[in-house]
């Protein structure tokens, strides 16, 4: 039997999620689709998780409205949903004389984007701000709205958000074929056939192939890769500022910042790569960014690497993100959220809304009473289940099995230990499953299917 | 604040035998910290034999030795599922338990934490994220503990003699090993442990490097590189063995003076505080459970003459 929606939004990556948040909290029935088992199967997987101003973004493009609109809701409602902010500000340094002259533009090009508290720091300053930096270091624009926040929390608690408004997230339920019947879409997925007025394809780096389910899209993605090296708790220690390099005409170059679970990481490389699914790490690049981040902050080399990974950015030719409205086919593409999706989400959702709103139905004219799902902290500097006691399952990110339990319950249950370990923590630590693996997989088998 | 003579971080085989000697000379409260549910460290799931209190290899299994240890423990203090979450400034520990969190202080304390081997991650191994990669640890306590049975056709990775200890778990699961990948390291086992390999089956392949793991959801083949050659070769899993290293979490932070990645040791397993003891594995190598508890017998005396 089939369901009718207002809305169906087709993949459930941050930016699906939080579309699907604000059209729940608008007042329509939406469901989102999602192909993967769990939501955060695609480009929200893996990323830097900073919180962007938009100071070095393409003035006047869409990317930095979304961005800042996204960055200030981020701010306005994560206490309400218990999301973390680790405030670290940013520094671009130069690290040579050519880095050094880039310097005033990059802070002029801040300003011009409404960054107005951006400037330039000398050498002096930036030594007591960053002692264990290497010596090499010139100078800095200091950019003190740049932050870190949970990659994966933030997208679980839009989803908590949008269930407790009405909506549904249906997982394991690739979209397959899309047609239009007496003015409704059908969506064909292997959970079955789901119907609504209108689509918004939010399938990240899948959107040109969910595109051309209706028609031929004008856009291709051309995934880029990057990879990241992550450095044991101790490292995080030694730096306070996300530091950023000045971007030259071929790259942005590779970040080294802390992360919110404690640690301190390098990256990510941009890669183009045929990859769209399950991106592959090479050891030899691997090394390369273990390297600079030793170059750049000496005291690492007596620190372990915990952890590797990789994420695919979902970009395409065009430079600006893709949000438009196809008026006949009611229908909405949101596409080529590269590099910035995270921060620009909940941007994004706005606008979606907006255009909805301009092109497809009115919204209810009365908002429904805002409800609040709080997520579980699992920020490293914030309050953590542990400290109130518990049995410790994990020894290196001290996850209690209370919060295994909980991540195996509720209405968005984690399906494997991959998504368990993007809401607890669970074996991300430096051992890497050596001590806890087979403790953690079976209290969660325990918890889910009621089966050691 | 709770305050002790003796604290001893860790109850696997250093920690439970320098607790027993201690209390057996005399020694009056005496407290043994272990973040597990259960006193006895790694041989609790070392399910094979090979284990001997007074030598270096015996006849016992771990689980054996483990309750040996324990059985001879019953009546001291040893609190389980108690994780020592830091040294604090002053030096006191900062304790959790199931409680909550406390801190505890000690006129003494013996860090008998032990080891882990080096993890993919740090390996820096490449190729995709995948389910079937995993260390001894983790398989062992999959299979000893939980009656798993992971694999089917695995490569293991390591020269060292715990890979023969995965070679056994090996054929405890009936599964026959694609080959032992012995890359070229500072700790190969001798050479009797590769005839050992064979003996069991296993192709030992030598002077390899593993450069990648591969697969969809789960391994199905690595890439190793041997004489300058690149070289697939399937499997159904990936076993990382050795390369053991302290475990630091303690003391990573610069509490303790390290030499390589291990706590700095002067004889009588002086520590660079003046309180603090090291021993067992956590001194970063892997010696057997017979060595690490003839090491706390010795401690022992260094602590209560
Ligand atoms: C290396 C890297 C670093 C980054 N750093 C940052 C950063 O620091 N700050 C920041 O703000 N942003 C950052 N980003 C960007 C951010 O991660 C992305 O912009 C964002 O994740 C894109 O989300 P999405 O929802 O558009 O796509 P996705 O996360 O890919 O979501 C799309 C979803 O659709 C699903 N799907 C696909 N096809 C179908 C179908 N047919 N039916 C149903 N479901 C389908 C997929 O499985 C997937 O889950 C970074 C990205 C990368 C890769
Ligand atoms: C796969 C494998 C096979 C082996 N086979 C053999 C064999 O055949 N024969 C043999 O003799 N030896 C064998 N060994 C070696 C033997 O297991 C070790 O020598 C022995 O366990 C070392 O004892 P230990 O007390 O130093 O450390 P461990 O046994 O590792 O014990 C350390 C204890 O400290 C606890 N701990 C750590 N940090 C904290 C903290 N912060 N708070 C509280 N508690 C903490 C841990 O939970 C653990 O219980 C093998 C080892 C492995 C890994």
């Amino acid at each position: 039997m089939s369901q009718r929606f207002d809305i169906a939004v087709i993949g459930c990556g941050v930016v699906g999620l939080a579309i699907l948040r604000r059209f729940a909290m608008a007042g329509l029935k939406c469901v989102a689709l999602e192909k993967g088992a769990d939501i955060l199967s695609g480009a929200s997987k893996g990323n830097s998780a900073l919180l962007h101003t938009g100071f070095d973004a393409p003035p006047k493009s869409i990317e930095l409205q979304c961005m800042q609109a996204g960055y200030f809701e981020y701010l306005d409602i994560r206490q309400k949903l218990n999301l973390p902010l680790l405030e670290t500000s940013a520094v671009v340094i130069a690290w040579n004389d050519d880095e050094l002259v880039k310097l005033p533009d990059i802070r002029e090009k801040a300003l011009a984007n409404g960054v107005t508290d951006a400037k330039l720091i000398s050498q002096t300053e930036l030594r007591m701000r960053e002692p264990q930096l290497a010596k090499s270091a010139l100078g800095a624009v200091l950019v003190p709205g740049e932050h870190v926040i949970d990659p994966w929390s933030a997208p679980l608690a839009y989803a908590h958000q949008a269930i407790a408004h009405g909506a549904e997230i249906m997982r394991g339920a690739e979209v397959t074929k899309a047609t239009k019947q007496e003015g409704e879409w059908h969506l064909a997925t292997p959970k079955g056939e789901v119907t609504a007025r209108t689509v918004i394809n939010a399938a990240g780096l899948f959107a040109d192939h969910v595109e051309a389910l209706i028609h031929e899209p004008d856009f291709e993605i051309k995934p880029r890769k990057g990879q990241f090296v992550v450095f044991d708790k101790p490292a995080s220690k030694l730096l306070r500022s996300i530091v950023l390099p000045v971007p030259t005409e071929r790259t942005k170059g590779v970040v080294l910042f802390r992360t919110i679970f404690g640690n301190l990481a390098i990256g990510p490389t941009a890669e183009e790569t045929d990859e769209r699914e399950n991106p592959i790490n090479d050891t030899a690049t691997l090394e390369r960014l273990k390297a600079t981040a030793i170059a750049m902050l000496p005291a690492l080399k007596h620190v372990d690497v915990t952890a590797i990974y990789a994420g695919l950015r979902p970009a395409t030719a065009n430079s600006d993100y893709i949000i438009r409205a196809h008026k006949a086919e009611n229908w909405i593409t949101v596409a080529g959220i590269r590099s910035t999706g995270l921060t620009g989400s909940l941007g994004i959702a706005q606008q979606v809304v907006k255009l909805y709103a301009k092109h497809f139905g009115k919204l209810p004219k009365k908002l429904p009473a805002a409800i609040w799902t709080p997520v579980p902290n699992l920020a490293e500097h914030a309050i953590r289940p542990y400290m109130k006691g518990g049995e410790i399952l994990c020894h290196c990110e001290w996850v209690t099995r209370a919060e295994v339990a909980a991540a195996a319950d509720g209405p968005l249950p984690a399906t494997d230990i991959g998504g368990l370990k993007r809401r607890t923590r669970a074996t991300m630590g430096r051992c890497q499953g050596f001590y806890c693996a087979a403790y953690v997989t079976s209290a969660f088998d325990k918890a889910r299917y009621g089966t050691p | 604040m709770e305050h002790h003579s003796v604290i001893i971080i860790g109850a696997g085989p250093a920690g439970l035998s320098t607790a027993l000697a201690l209390c057996q000379s005399g020694a009056k409260d005496v407290v043994v910290l272990e973040r597990e549910t259960q006193a006895g460290g790694i041989p609790r799931h070392c399910g094979h034999k090979g284990f001997a209190p007074y030598k270096n290899f015996g006849l016992m299994t771990g689980p054996n030795l483990a309750s040996l240890l324990r059985e001879q423990t019953t009546g001291l203090d040893i609190r389980t599922s108690t994780t020592v979450l830091e040294f604090t400034l002053r030096g006191s520990l900062r304790v959790h338990s199931t409680q909550g969190i406390t801190e505890i202080s000690a006129d003494k304390i013996v860090l008998a934490a032990g080891t882990r081997e080096t993890s993919r991650a740090a390996r820096l191994i490449g190729g995709n994220k995948l389910k079937g990669v995993m260390n001894t640890g983790e398989l062992q306590q999959r299979v000893y503990l939980g009656g798993e049975h992971p694999f089917r056709r695995p490569v293991i990775v390591g020269s060292e003699w715990v890979s023969y200890s995965t070679l056994l778990t090996c054929r405890h699961l009936h599964a026959k090993p694609v080959m032992l990948l012995a890359e070229d390291g500072e700790n190969a086992a001798p050479s009797y442990f590769s005839f050992g390999a064979r003996l069991l089956g296993t192709k030992v392949v030598r002077g390899a490097k593993l450069i990648a793991i591969r697969g969809n959801s789960a391994v199905e083949a690595i890439e190793i590189e041997r004489f300058g050659k690149q070289q697939t070769v399937e499997c159904d899993a990936v076993v990382l063995t050795g390369k053991f290293r302290s475990e630091d979490a303690l003391y990573s932070n610069g509490y303790l003076e390290r030499n390589g990645y291990a706590p700095a040791v002067t004889d009588g397993f002086k520590t660079s505080k003046p309180n603090v003891y090291a021993v067992g594995n956590v001194l970063g190598h892997l010696e057997t459970a017979g060595l690490c508890m003839a090491q706390g017998r010795e401690l022992a005396k260094v602590l209560f003459p």
